[in-house]
């Protein structure tokens, strides 16, 4: 695997709030003897830009991104929505920027990242073929899919076997578990009552469970439900999946 | 926009009040969860669901290539077969054709089958305007005129009401409008379909005139298709003399073929049933069976203009099925009155905009009424990528400006400006971090508030990832 260029693309909202997740991706990573790099030119992917209408402002990030990752074998990111970002909506912005006169460098540019960019699970299972990664994780948990890591990437039981696999871990089926939980970005502030109801029954499913912890694999669904989570005073915790991965007996996640 | 819809709050507003309106989630969550189980097991019957889907989805995009052509086939077929083809631009000229040709039979009522085309226009309010009374005969279009109340759901339009709410309406209001209801009248649905079966036969045997949709029209033989599973269509297709259909010009299929991809997959994505119950077909008028005058009104309102639009034109391959709405989860807490549309849910959300256009603070709202999760492509039956249209219907919302949209634009720059300097963003990262501890759990103000109403604001870390990184590790040259 040393051979292989591997980048980390934490994703900004992992980098800003959630620097657990990315570091602890670092470390299955490198427990799995990837040597993997973060290029600093990387910023945000431009998601909630062109979620909101406004392609053309994503364009400049869709440019220093696909520069950032330009010459890395592999893009790795602990975040389905990021990578759906990347894989679904950089042709076709690119595409776009061709039609609108604006080159055709970018297309091929964005199609090159597309085809190189990794979900975490995906990168896990896929290019390094493992599902068990030595993880040691005593608790209850219950996992919530993400509609991009779901729909748009089709993760299906990858994260489910690498959470299977770790030792002590019990997982439990949470309800109605491919419902979306509400967040969806600017969905979240430009309709927050139906944002509300929609975490307020994902929460209401997951407590259900009896599960200590609510794992996922998309902080940007995790924080929107830790927020009510916290709101209501609830036990239930919220924790990215690579946490619990890097959590082994030696050093155990508290 | 119909007068019916006109001063009707933006998506968020209405939604967040349906939202707080119990019995109407408890009526939604109900009837959504029955179908959404129910349609997930009528597709996984069928092998070959993957390539039915493909199939209808390049059906629709080459007959809407070439819609020209297959139009004129049709008039021409329809002619033929002793029909007459009238054009309407728009919802007011189409409403006056059909009012007109109404008032040729000296008539003053017509019986309606469940049309989604004329809701869109209005039909029903317009021809009240000109004195001539429509009775809607689908049964929860029924419930839906009696209750003085609008639909909120495409196959099932009073979805939103349980059935004590229609027992009430049945005995209050059906006297106003012919045959009262039988007393006592109970909730139970056999009674009540019973109480609705005895109202509208009178109606059937009395009228003259029938106004239909249609689901599908073939161009080959100028056969118009209608799909309904009550029988009442079958009813008014068959006995009033004359017969008007309206059917929205992307409704055109070129051949029988094609049209047996459909048969199969609306039903199954609709009701979830392997076949459809009443499927009446008819190509012009046959001497001494069914209607001696038979009437096509082809309706564009708008459907031309989104045609021109490369991305949002998929919307137009919809074919009504519903199944969008049942899988939505905004749909299901949001109710379908929020849409301000006969279009609710998904389909709605990227219809609407299309047909209507985005000037009125409730059409630009509703390219944002949802989180793109994506359930709605995933079940649709002609593969519409929602999500995509609802994209770059909000580019067009943005671009437009307005309400809200002008400061939102100012900051995603501000924003992408510090975006696209990443030592910029560090610091403003450590910012963060350094003051984490003053940082309030919630954020007063209106426009804050949004977020932190019913969550408190993330913690900010010690320090951002790009700190930690510099501090335990080396970023090699860039390969």
């Amino acid at each position: 695997m040393n051979s292989l260029r591997v980048a980390l693309f934490p994703t900004c909202v992992n980098d800003a709030v959630h620097p657990a997740t990315a570091i602890a991706t670092v470390t299955v990573l490198e427990r799995l003897g990837v040597e993997v790099d973060f290029p600093f030119e990387q910023t945000c992917c431009g998601q909630p830009q062109y979620n909101t209408g406004y392609r053309r402002e994503a364009e400049p990030l869709v440019r220093r991104m696909t520069q950032a990752f330009g010459g890395y074998d592999h893009v790795v990111a602990p975040s389905g929505s990021c990578v759906a970002m990347v894989r679904d909506n950089y042709p076709r912005l690119g595409s776009r920027a061709a039609a609108e006169g604006r080159g055709d460098d970018l297309a091929d540019q964005a199609r090159s990242l597309a085809g190189r960019v990794h979900e975490f699970t995906e990168f896990l299972v896929d290019v390094l073929g493992v599902t068990d990664v030595g993880a040691y994780f005593p608790h209850t948990v219950t996992y919530h899919p993400s509609c991009h890591g779901l729909r748009a990437l089709g993760l299906g039981d990858r994260p489910r076997r690498l959470l299977e696999a770790v030792e002590g871990l019990e997982l439990v089926e949470l309800p109605g578990a491919d419902e979306c939980c509400g967040f969806g970005g600017t969905f979240a502030v430009k309709n927050p009552h139906v944002s509300a109801a929609m975490g307020a029954d994902k929460i209401r499913n997951a407590e259900a469970t009896g599960a200590r912890v609510l794992c996922g694999a998309d902080n940007s669904c995790l924080m929107h439900l830790d927020g009510m989570l916290r709101r209501q005073g609830s036990d239930l915790r919220p924790l990215h999946l690579a946490e619990i991965l890097a959590s082994t007996r030696t050093e155990p996640l508290q | 926009m119909t007068g019916t819809y006109l001063g009707m709050p933006a998506f968020p507003r209405a939604a967040a009040a349906a939202t707080q309106d119990t019995r109407l989630r408890a009526n939604l969550t109900r009837a959504t969860g029955t179908i959404r189980a129910k349609r997930a097991q009528a597709i996984a019957e069928l092998d070959d669901w993957t390539q039915l889907r493909a199939a209808g989805a390049a059906i629709k995009d080459r007959t809407l290539r070439h819609l020209d052509h297959y139009l004129e086939q049709l008039e021409a077929a329809v002619t033929r077969a002793g029909g007459v083809v009238h054009w309407a631009a728009d919802a007011t000229e189409a409403n006056r054709i059909v009012a007109d040709l109404i008032k040729a039979t000296g008539e003053s009522e017509v019986v309606k089958v469940k049309s989604m085309a004329t809701q869109e226009i209005g039909l029903n309010e317009a021809l009240a305007a000109e004195g001539i009374t429509a009775y809607e005969t689908d049964l929860a279009e029924l419930i839906v005129q009696l209750g003085d109340d609008l639909p909120s759901h495409i196959l099932v339009p009073a979805i939103h009401k349980n059935r004590a709410e229609i027992r009430d309406i049945f005995s209050e209001s059906m006297s106003q409008w012919g045959r009262p209801a039988p007393e006592p009248l109970t909730d139970d649905p056999a009674e009540l379909a019973e109480a609705a079966r005895l109202h509208l036969r009178e109606k059937f045997l009395r009228a003259k005139v029938a106004v239909s949709g249609g689901n599908f029209m073939v161009a080959e033989t100028g056969t118009v298709v209608v799909v309904e599973s009550e029988g009442n269509g079958r009813m008014c297709l068959t006995l009033p003399q004359t017969l008007i259909s309206v059917v929205g010009i992307e409704k055109v299929v070129p051949t029988w073929r094609d049209l047996e991809v459909f048969l199969q997959t609306l039903p199954r994505s609709s009701t979830a049933e392997r076949m459809n119950p009443y499927t009446s077909m008819w190509s012009g008028t046959t001497e001494g069976d069914g209607p001696r005058e038979f009437h096509l009104v082809l309706l564009d309102n708008g459907r031309t203009a989104t045609l021109t639009d490369e991305v949002g034109r998929q919307a137009l391959r919809c074919i009504r099925c519903s199944a969008c709405l049942n899988v939505c989860p905004v749909y299901e807490r949001a109710g379908g009155h929020a849409y301000g549309s006969p279009y609710p849910g998904p389909i709605g959300a990227i219809l609407t905009p299309q047909l209507r256009g985005t000037s009125t603070e409730l059409d630009a709202s509703l390219p944002y009424a949802s989180s793109l999760c994506g359930a709605c492509y995933e079940v649709c039956p002609v593969a519409i990528d929602i999500p995509e249209v609802l994209v770059h219907l909000r580019e067009r919302v943005a671009e437009q400006g307005g309400a809200g949209h002008r400061l939102e634009k100012a900051a995603i720059r501000a924003a992408g400006w510090v975006l696209d300097h990443p030592a910029v963003l560090a610091a403003a990262e450590r910012t963060a971090s350094r003051t984490r501890r003053l940082h309030p759990r919630r954020l007063p103000g209106p426009g804050s508030g949004a977020w932190s109403e019913s969550r408190d604001l993330p913690r900010i870390p010690a320090a951002p990832f790009r700190d930690w990184w510099r501090a335990n590790r080396t970023t090699k040259e860039r390969p």
